[in-house]
């Protein structure tokens, strides 16, 4: 359906570049507060969704279109249903925040505006991706938002950490991406279908496909790799490298779910099958489990954050495989409440990193007088994460337990999971909260102080957000979770869940997960330090496998390269001649082009006498002892091609190429005789079996060749032009100069130049005088420091 | 026919300077060129045809010749041919003498500046 907000969105897609573009320059005039000029944009993007929510909560889909590629029939177009829409505000919500954010967090940095443009381009490409409908622009911002994440990661590009993993980043992710384009592409071809919109509408085409195992590995390889699904998770926590805002937007609240935002679009298409849901709950279920154990470990405020991350998008993927109504209702609840709490808490962790100095949870402690502010916003947060009332977490898990249940031993196994992944979340997320907080204060590097508005803004909204939602349950229902839920089930769902809990097994299991999660919180040092054992004795894993196989990569094409380019020029000649035989000899006895040999001629005395002249000449070159004789000899070779130009009514020709010969062969002994060089310059016979075997195929290949083209009819139209005309029209009657200075009178102009060029860089190379460079110069070998990545 | 004669000579000849060009070094290279500018220049010629010892020039009192005559053309083509690949001869030979005189060889298995033995590792890192 068209509406009136057509137009805008259009424009709104392409806003966030424009602002991209002038962050620099406003940067560099206002400084730190171009971020609440900067944040307008985004707000406005917000608000101008905001403003669909009423025709997508009704159950219609906003759509539009402008031409693109007419002649391919590529359209620019977007669709926002329920679920583009959630997620474009989530977007641009939580990207107005960042913004603000970022302008207090790198108050004062050299590259703000750099970091502002960046972070604009990806909050286009975020929102380019999941508002489009044709499979090229899904793809296309896809793609840039793996490349503005890898110049966001690598933002600080001084350090070597940053710097790979922005490239790790890139290589997962990016590799996903042209899983993703192969995936589309099959789609493509098992539906015909070439948007979204178009492919929603295919019902069962693609499901019934041969092609639905291709289409589905391929699609399953973009999205894992993009939401950090075990054994591609490595990359997530790597990329904490980057600024606090870019983790608390990029790597948490938007694109990594853009994974999870594929399986969801494409799950009324491709699930209801047994692959899909048995593959996607295994995948993510061990997602779950691995990014809750990891997280335990570590110490780092961002780093346990980044892996319960990993441990959300492990959730979402298993709900949204898990096949019921109520997992992807559950799925859709648990997206809102993790983009909105993990968004505030990775933001609380900057702020605590920027005023403390420090994100080690186990050097912070006390906190809660000195920050206030963050405290609450943060102990919010934390409450959404660990699931309780009344918060929109809760919402969250009850709906997930009431989804999952013990119906079957396979969903009594994921409930298990479930139970075990939220408590190890519940642990996290009050260990981030509350462990910087209370206790004892201790001394930190910065004297700990709230921070500005501009930091504490965000973390506040978006725990309020949490809160709001949950306490405004059925309207947040109606105006998202439904639509939304229903875009990704591909039929209306109902969502009835509030904060008056109903009794029964999702209460209980939700006290369950409250009293393992307290347990795992209370002993979160023991836990930390024999799963940190645990990994140490396991030794090998993922991340440390990137490198193996990039270094490998490096060696072998080293070692590949030091095959083929060698450096010596006999490996190169040696091939380039062994080509040209092939391609004298190959068309000729491939294509039956074979010439019958032709009858040898009745030839004169003399003219045999001068032909062997030419052979012996030859054969006196090859076959002289030392170079100087050699260099005789070639004269020989060189006055029989004179005396063959001769007998063959070239006279012209004759006499320059004795010219030529006398004084090819004056200037080479000058020359030698200059040179001290060693008499011979035999080379060993296993060389020379190879030498002369492509010599010979080549020479035979010529005179094949030129035995198949003197058989054939001569076209003699050109010489027959030039001889009835010659004296006529031009006045010469030497045909041959008349034809060079006349009819070809700029080709040979051409000649003289070649051969006045020639002279003058012969001149150039005789009269500069060069260093003498006997010693070779030593590589230069590269400064850098080169720190070894633990 | 004449020709079948000059095609296996300059199948020789091509042999020939092929091998010369396979060569470690570069004196017995620029033999190689020179006797490959002949084998080109005798396929040229063979090629459009051979006729014995009648030049193309017409008689002072005629504007045609009387009697077939050998073929201008590819006689045009191969005198410019002649006195490029002399150019291309002269500049290789000093390139040749320079290079003697900066690296002390003429062995192409030791000028190794541009392509060194032992080419270190790229870095690892990143």
């Amino acid at each position: 359906m068209e509406t009136d907000g057509n137009s805008l969105t259009f424009i709104a897609l392409f806003l966030p570049f424009v602002a991209a573009a002038l962050a620099p320059a406003l940067t560099r005039r206002m400084g730190h507060k171009a971020a609440w000029v900067l944040a307008i944009v985004p707000a406005f993007l917000f608000i101008h969704f905001a403003s669909l929510v009423g025709t997508v909560a009704s159950g219609e889909a906003v759509t539009g279109s402008r031409n693109w590629v007419p002649s391919l029939g590529v359209e620019f177009s977007w669709f926002l249903d329920g679920l583009s829409l959630t997620f474009a505000l989530l977007i641009t919500g939580i990207g107005t925040f960042i913004v603000l954010y970022s302008g207090g967090y790198l108050k004062g940095h050299a590259h703000l505006g750099r970091f502002f443009s960046f972070i604009l381009m990806f909050m286009g490409a975020m929102q380019g991706l999941v508002i489009s409908d044709s499979f090229l622009m899904f793809f296309v911002f896809w793609e840039l938002t793996s490349i503005t994440s890898f110049l966001l990661i690598g933002f600080d590009h001084s350090r070597e950490a940053s710097r790979r993993s922005a490239m790790q980043a890139l290589i997962v992710t990016g590799m996903g991406g042209l899983a993703l384009l192969a995936g589309l592409l099959v789609i493509w071809n098992a539906t015909g279908a070439t948007s979204l919109s178009a492919l929603l509408e295919t019902d069962n085409a693609l499901r019934e496909s041969a092609l639905y195992g291709l289409a589905f590995v391929l699609i399953l390889g973009g999205a894992f790799t993009k939401s950090a699904q075990f054994p591609f998770h490595f990359w997530l926590p790597n990329a904490m490298e980057a600024p606090t805002p870019v983790s608390a937007y990029l790597h948490s609240a938007t694109m990594v779910k853009a994974g999870v935002y594929l399986l969801m679009r494409l799950n009324p298409v491709m699930g209801d099958t047994a692959l899909w849901e048995t593959v996607l709950p295994l995948f993510g279920g061990v997602t779950l489990l691995v990014g809750g154990f990891l997280a335990v470990r570590q110490s780092d405020l961002k780093l346990m954050l980044a892996y319960t991350t990993v441990a959300s998008l492990g959730l979402l993927v298993m709900l949204t495989g898990f096949g019921s109504e109520h997992a992807i209702e559950a799925a859709v609840l648990y997206l809102i409440a993790h983009s909105l709490f993990k968004g505030a808490l990775f933001m609380v962790a900057g702020i605590i990193d920027h005023e403390a100095g420090s994100r080690d949870v186990t050097r912070l402690g006390g906190l809660r007088k000195a920050m206030p502010i963050t405290f609450g916003a943060a102990l919010v947060a934390a409450i959404s994460m660990g699931g309780l009332p009344p918060l929109f977490g809760f919402l969250a898990k009850e709906e997930i337990y009431y989804a999952l249940g013990f119906a079957s031993v396979w969903s009594a196994l994921f409930t298990l999971v479930a139970i075990l992944g939220n408590a190890l979340m519940f642990a996290i997320g009050f260990a981030v909260a509350l462990k910087p907080f209370l206790g004892p204060e201790v001394k930190t590097p910065n004297h700990a102080h709230e921070g500005p508005p501009l930091l504490w803004l965000g973390p506040v909204v978006l725990a309020g957000a949490s809160l709001l939602a949950a306490l405004v349950s059925p309207l947040t229902h109606r105006l998202f979770s439904i639509p939304m839920a229903s875009a990704v089930a591909g039929e209306p769902l109902d969502i009835y869940i509030s904060l008056i809990p109903s009794i029964g097994m999702p209460l209980l299991l939700s006290l369950v997960t409250v009293a393992l999660g307290y347990a795992i919180y209370r002993t979160l040092g023991d836990v930390r330090a024999r799963v940190g054992a645990a990994l140490i004795a396991i030794g090998w894993g993922p991340d440390r496998g990137f490198d193996q196989v990039l270094r490998g990569i490096v060696r072998g094409a080293h070692r590949l390269t030091g095959l083929i380019q060698n450096g010596r020029m006999e490996t190169y000649m040696t091939l380039t001649f062994a080509v040209i035989a092939l391609a004298f000899l190959v068309p000729l006895v491939g294509a039956g082009e074979m010439p019958a040999f032709p009858q040898l001629p009745v030839l004169t005395l003399y003219e045999i006498v001068v032909l062997a002249l030419a052979v012996i000449g030859l054969g006196a070159v090859l076959y002289a002892d030392d170079r100087l004789t050699a260099i005789v000899s070639l004269g020989i070779q060189g006055f029989a091609v004179a005396l063959i130009f001769l007998l063959f009514g070239a006279p012209d020709l004759g006499f320059t190429q004795f010219m030529v010969e006398t004084l090819s062969v004056v200037i080479l002994a000058l020359v030698m005789t200059r040179l001290k060089l060693a008499k011979s310059d035999h080379r060993p016979t296993r060389e020379k079996a190879l030498d002369v075997t492509v010599a010979s195929l080549c020479g035979l290949g010529l005179m094949l060749a030129l035995f198949k083209v003197t058989s054939l009819t001569f076209d003699p139209a050109l010489s027959v032009f030039f001889t009835e005309y010659s004296r006529v029209i031009a006045h010469g009657r030497n045909i041959v100069n008349v034809i060079l200075v006349d009819y070809r009178g700029v080709d040979t102009m051409g000649e003289i130049a070649v051969v006045m060029a020639a002279g003058l860089a012969i001149l150039a190379l005789v009269r500069v005088r060069l260093g003498r460079r006997v010693e070779h110069a030593e590589p230069q070998v590269a400064s850098e420091s080169r720190e070894t990545v633990a | 026919m004449i020709e079948t004669a000059l095609s296996i000579l300059v199948g020789i000849f091509f042999a020939v300077a092929v091998y010369l060009l396979l060569s470690k070094h570069t004196i017995r290279i620029m033999l190689g060129v020179v006797v490959l500018g002949n084998a080109a220049n005798l396929s040229i010629f063979t090629a459009g045809r051979l006729t014995r010892e009648v030049p193309p020039v017409i008689p002072p009192d005629l504007y045609v010749p009387e009697i077939a005559t050998a073929n201008p053309l590819p006689q045009a083509l191969v005198l410019t041919a002649i006195v490029i690949s002399f150019s291309l001869f002269a500049f290789l030979l000093v390139l040749a003498w320079r290079a003697y005189q900066d690296l002390d060889t003429d062995n192409t298995e030791e000028m190794r500046i541009a392509e060194p033995k032992a080419d270190p590792l790229p870095p690892l890192s990143y």
